[in-house]
């Protein structure tokens, strides 16, 4: 009897999952379908699109690398401080993730904007970084860090302190336990925090839209190609795109993976 | 050499009360306590890994309450072993030198050197994953040592090893000791204060309630938790009557050699000394009860038989006799003891 109700209960679930697997894979499905390998083939040509991919990829991945090198010791910070205002922090942190992007990408604007002080300094040496690849960099790392700071405060919380201190206890310095225990043992965690906010800083549009139309990362392309050609001209580099993204994290993952296998 | 003077710390519910301790260079010090009376905290506060509220640490004449953990020259091993799982037990033991300005060569001729003490050479190469408990410590102990401490702080270190490996480590430990190297080492078992210390303090309720030689204290327990805590279960207060004649609660009576002029004592009877037998014997043996059998408990080599003769008297008897004897729970027996097995303490 209970069997037979949880097998009527795991059909419904399944059913019900089913659907939203369904919703998740068929407009994603129906794209490649209506894509012909030959639009595809012409669109991987077309040097605009080309390069448009290659400064997407390149500036989410510089932004990555660039703010992991703050928001890595904050994480650990976090993971081992206790203070009053660490709650505030840390919901402070999940503040872009929470907000509309395009807000986002307006507070953004105001920040790096020539009347601003960041603006003002940079325009002194000649720069504007609205409409720059940096002005690109600083919106999508804004909308995607808390991806590298979650991850990576979850990974340094499980390192057990007690390893710290008995690397401390045998002569480390401080800086050598964490570059030598710390930092290796949440580096699955680390790796896959850099991995979203590479990921995350990839797809944004709201932000970057807003910061910079020019140069164009592809999802603005994408949104312009939309709206001044269509549907049809907007898929081939959709599709694109998401395979090139997807061909990016798949080699990711093996590393990660390769990784965790070494060691284990 | 290693001196802590009125350490007072308070974590949570437990605290440690003006703890004193003094070892000298070559002590084996065994610090014998229940579990979770504070004796790693102990531990810790020696090696700087936790503040405590009061009270010095000093090594070698040198006040370190305020060092560095890194600076502090106590090398302490934890009862989890605390081995880096990322490295392999080579790098493990290589953790500590690796940064010194030392040749390569040398380095691994200490690497070498310590694994061969501790008798893991053959490990090297491993990683800790697949490595036992005993292997795991005797890792710790390895990368530990190559750092030369000073003194040696042991948390448990035999606490979680079977029997055969436990005899092996104690070996290690006596081994490391003679070499040498001082060492402080926390247990709730007394039988690895006996087997391995010249001095032991008893921590009870957050405060050393006794300490000194090993033998002295197992032979003298200033009080019943003491006795009990060192394994002598056959401890009674008893008043002394005219004619050499002991009165336990009030009841039993008991004949015994000397009782120093003292009109209330302590009296210790050892369990191995009291002799069962079904029937009443004639015997060299003054104190003859008959008693009823409340449990047996069966320990590795023999078995420890509690019987009730008006007090609960604890007596250890050898497997073999325990069948011939047919011993079984409720059953009546009779208890001899020589009035000259008792101390009066």
């Amino acid at each position: 009897m209970y069997k037979n109700k949880l097998r009527s209960l795991d059909i419904v679930f399944i059913f019900l999952g089913g659907l939203v697997l369904l919703f998740i894979i068929s407009p994603l499905l129906g794209m490649f379908l209506s894509t012909t390998p030959i639009q595809l083939f012409e669109t991987s040509k077309d040097p605009e699109v080309l390069k448009s991919i290659w400064l997407t990829l390149r500036v989410s991945f510089l932004a990555t690398i660039f703010f992991a090198i703050g928001a890595i010791p904050l994480s650990y910070f976090l993971a081992r401080s206790n203070f009053r205002l660490k709650k505030l922090i840390n919901g402070i942190i999940d503040l872009p993730i929470v907000i509309p992007h395009s807000a986002a990408g307006i507070a953004i604007l105001g920040f790096i904007s020539r009347d601003s002080v960041l603006g003002k300094i940079a325009s002194s040496v000649g720069l504007n970084f609205v409409g720059h690849p940096v002005g690109i960099a600083l919106a999508m790392a804004f909308v995607s860090i808390p991806f590298l700071i979650n991850a990576a405060r979850d990974g340094f919380e499980n390192v057990p302190v007690k390893l710290e201190k008995t690397a401390l206890n045998l002569g480390a310095s401080p800086v050598r336990v964490f570059f030598s225990i710390s930092l290796p043992l949440a580096w699955k965690n680390i790796l896959s925090g850099l991995v979203m906010m590479f990921a995350r800083g990839l797809s944004e549009f709201g932000a970057v839209v807003i910061v910079a139309y020019h140069p164009m990362i592809t999802p603005v392309m994408i949104y312009e190609r939309f709206g001044s050609f269509g549907l049809k001209y907007a898929r081939p580099i959709s599709v694109l795109f998401i395979l090139i993204c997807l061909i990016f994290f798949i080699l990711l993952r093996a590393l990660t993976k390769e990784k965790e296998h070494r060691n284990a | 050499m290693l001196e802590l003077k009125n350490i007072s710390v308070k974590l949570g519910e437990f605290q440690l009360k003006n703890i004193n301790l003094q070892l000298e260079k070559g002590d084996y010090y065994v610090l014998l306590g229940k579990s979770g009376v504070g004796k790693t905290v102990l531990l810790e506060i020696i090696a700087g890994l936790i503040k405590h509220r009061a009270g010095q640490v000093i090594l070698n004449n040198v006040d370190i309450t305020n060092h560095k953990i890194q600076n502090r020259k106590v090398g302490i091993v934890f009862q989890d072993y605390s081995i880096f799982p990322h490295l392999n037990v080579w790098q493990n033991i290589l953790f500590p030198i690796k940064k010194r300005k030392i040749s390569k060569k040398r380095k691994e001729e200490l690497v070498k050197k310590f694994a061969e003490l501790t008798n893991i050479s053959h490990l090297l190469d491993r990683n800790p994953q697949n490595l036992s408990g005993g292997e795991l410590q005797r890792v710790a102990l390895a990368r530990t040592l190559i750092t030369e401490p000073v003194c040696l702080l042991l948390d448990e270190p035999l606490a979680s090893l079977d029997v055969q490996l436990k005899n092996g480590l104690r070996n290690l430990l006596r081994k490391i000791n003679h070499n040498g190297v001082t060492i402080l080492h926390v247990t709730h078992d007394y039988e690895e204060a006996i087997a391995l210390s010249n001095k032991v303090a008893v921590v009870h309720e957050g405060e050393i309630i006794q300490k000194g030689l090993t033998k002295e204290v197992f032979k003298r327990p200033a009080n019943e938790f003491v006795a009990n805590f060192t394994g002598i279960k056959n401890f009674f207060i008893a008043e002394f009557l005219p004619e050499n004649i002991a009165k336990i609660n009030g009841k039993i009576q008991i004949k015994v050699s000397n009782k120093a002029n003292l009109q209330k004592g302590r009296i210790i009877i050892r369990g191995e000394e009291i002799i069962l037998s079904n029937n009443k014997i004639e015997s060299s043996a003054t104190n003859n009860f008959k008693g009823k059998i409340l449990q047996i408990i069966p320990y590795l080599a023999n078995y420890e038989i509690i019987v009730d003769i008006g007090i609960e008297l604890s007596v250890v008897i050898s497997e073999e006799s325990l069948h011939i004897l047919s011993i079984k729970e409720g059953y009546e027996i009779w208890a001899s003891f020589k009035s000259t097995a008792m101390k009066v303490i």
